[in-house]
């Protein structure tokens, strides 16, 4: 009997902390589990006899990769909870901020995080020196999603112009012309980003997921939509707790989400290409079926190029909006405080995020409850290194590690905002 | 009012709320008005990908943040890293591992790292959330300041 153990004591392409541990046995590996020592922040419990009003604000804080999600998701469920709707103008306005969003964190994962995977490169920094020009496109068109943000959120991380009932201030149409151009510019530099990413090598290799997210009548879903899956899932957000649950194991300081019957779900890109191809515009469609994806992709490592899509996606729907954009009277719709329970799922760059809320009459919080992407993801992640390790089982030891951790950060798992930490434990006994 | 395009910047980088991590952002607030108007000072939360836009340009930048490296809380470290890169372990509190020290070598291998680009680290003691500066980094705020302005004016008289 033998027994190997290797460990990786720095991840440094993961947004977080945490480890993952395989056992091998005879040949077969046994487990593999996901651990997560990220620090827990309370954002729940701070929530918790604040102003409903603060939600945007305080949740934006739980991520700076993602904060527009967090804000979405937040001033949502408020607004269900309060009995408002947002309509036209205020409405593109969050979606066109989301695309900022979008743009900008997966472009940082395709170019910065993700592509010296398969390049062969440690990070961006080695990856720069022989691909320069590629990485200077990559920087450039995450700066035309940080613009975004920018101008609709105030500023480019944590933004504080996003407000329950719409924004504080709203752009003058002129403001959005000079976005607009670099919009363009972005839109022809993510087409060459799909091209380039689907010239990549990929192994071979597809997982039957379950795929969850949200999908909506006539959009590509970022703020609405049912909540979906491959399987016959057909929900509203309101029924969220009827079908998923979170469970705290002991290797974790993360709830870990799965469907009641126990199953692992996947959501993200994959996910939500997978739910929604048909509701991406021409110009997407048109360019996925360039790089050889069909309507459904089922292979993680195609993640790249699905994130790709996505970005191509957001230039698109961004240059639509500011074309038909029309400055609303009121930058925001007027807010009554009363008693209720409000949920809301959006789809951040990484998945499906869902808040719910309790208000007591004065408009404070009661309960707060949020579902991050990343926790429902870790179980799929962890089946994805159960599905795949055994073929690698004879390469040497490095390889090993190094193909484990591409195949977490397929997923982009942004397991926190504090650190970068991530352990392998492999025991072959 | 000066019609020049900045070309010389000062960066303070860090996380406001993070304890001795918003050193760089109270050094920035400190030069803002003490500095001619060709140099643009601003507050940065560290992100690799943005610094190189904000240093990319630039005839001189002078960056500001929090460092670890096992020296008495509030000792101040000047880093010419136009000459050389930043000790590796000493700049590493990064929420992504990709933060101020790879933001400026991504900079340099594209060659966009300005000629002059000098860092200034204060040594923290406590980066907790919601805590705030310790008493050594407060006292050190003042010299790096002063050492700021001195540079900033001496690179003028080299100018003239």
């Amino acid at each position: 009997m033998t027994r190997k153990t290797i460990k990786v004591d720095l991840l440094a392409r993961v947004e977080g902390e945490g480890a993952f541990k395989v056992v091998v046995r005879d040949g077969k590996v046994e487990r593999a589990e996901l651990s997560i020592f990220e620090p827990p922040r309370f954002f729940e419990a701070l929530l918790r006899g604040r102003a409903f009003s603060e939600a945007p604000d305080i949740t934006a804080r739980i991520c700076g990769i993602c904060p527009v999600a967090y804000q979405m998701s937040a001033v949502h469920a408020m607004e269900s909870a309060l009995g408002v709707g947002i309509a036209g103008p205020l409405r593109d306005l969050r979606r066109l901020l989301y695309c900022g969003e979008w743009i900008e964190s997966h472009t940082l994962h395709i170019y910065m995080l993700h592509a010296p995977d398969f390049l062969g490169y440690a990070g961006a920094i080695e990856m720069a020196r022989a691909h320069g020009d590629i990485v200077r496109r990559g920087l450039s068109l995450k700066q035309v999603g940080n613009a975004v943000m920018a101008l609709l959120g105030g500023r480019e991380i944590h933004p504080i112009n996003v407000r329950v009932g719409g924004f504080y201030q709203v752009p003058h149409k002129r403001a959005l012309e000079p976005l607009a151009e670099r919009l363009k510019w972005a839109r022809d530099a993510a087409l060459e980003t799909v091209r380039w990413t689907a010239s990549l090598d990929f192994p071979d290799c597809e997982r039957d997921y379950r795929f969850v997210a949200l999908r909506h009548p006539a959009e590509y879903p970022f703020n609405e939509g049912r909540i979906v899956s491959n399987t016959g899932l057909n929900i509203s957000a309101a029924d969220y707790d009827d079908h998923f649950d979170e469970t705290q194991v002991a290797r974790s300081t993360a709830l870990q989400a799965r469907m009641r019957d126990g199953g692992a779900y996947l959501v993200g890109p994959l996910a939500r290409y997978s739910l929604n191809f048909d509701r991406l515009s021409p110009v997407a469609q048109a360019a996925a079926h360039e790089a050889g994806l069909g309507p459904v992709c089922k292979n993680p490592y195609c993640s790249i190029i699905v994130r790709a899509v996505e970005v191509l996606y957001a230039c698109d729907e961004a240059l639509r909006i500011i074309d038909g954009y029309v400055e609303p009277e009121q930058s925001c719709v007027p807010v009554v405080p009363r008693a209720g329970i409000g949920v809301s799922a959006t789809e951040a760059p990484r998945g499906l995020l869902y808040h719910r809320y309790r208000l007591e009459a004065d408009g404070s919080i009661a309960e707060a409850r949020i579902v991050p992407p990343t926790s429902q993801n870790q179980a799929s992640i962890e089946d994805d290194l159960s599905s795949f390790i055994g073929d690698w089982l004879d390469l040497p030891e490095a390889d090993v590690r190094h193909r484990c951790e591409q195949t977490v950060r397929n997923h982009d798992p942004c397991i926190s905002c504090a650190t970068h930490f991530l352990r392998l434990d492999l025991e072959r006994t | 009012m000066s019609q020049t395009t900045p070309r010389r910047t000062v960066i303070g980088v860090g996380n406001p709320d993070r304890g001795d991590d918003a050193a760089g952002c109270w050094a920035a607030r400190i030069v803002r008005h003490m500095l001619p108007d060709d140099v643009t000072v601003v507050e940065h939360n560290g992100d690799a990908t943005a610094l190189v836009a904000r240093l990319a340009g630039m005839e001189a930048a002078f960056l500001v943040d929090a460092c670890c490296s096992g020296a008495a809380c509030g000792t101040l470290h000047r880093f010419d890293v136009a000459a050389a890169p930043l000790p590796a372990n000493a700049f590493s509190l990064s929420t992504h591992g990709f933060g101020l020290m790879e933001g400026i070598e991504l900079t340099r291998i594209l060659g966009l790292l300005p000629a002059c680009c000098v860092v200034f680290g204060i040594e923290g003691g406590h980066f907790q959330y919601g805590d705030a500066l310790s008493p050594p980094v407060c006292a050190s705020l003042d010299e790096v300041a002063r050492r700021l302005c001195a540079e900033i004016v001496g690179q003028e008289a080299v100018r003239a």
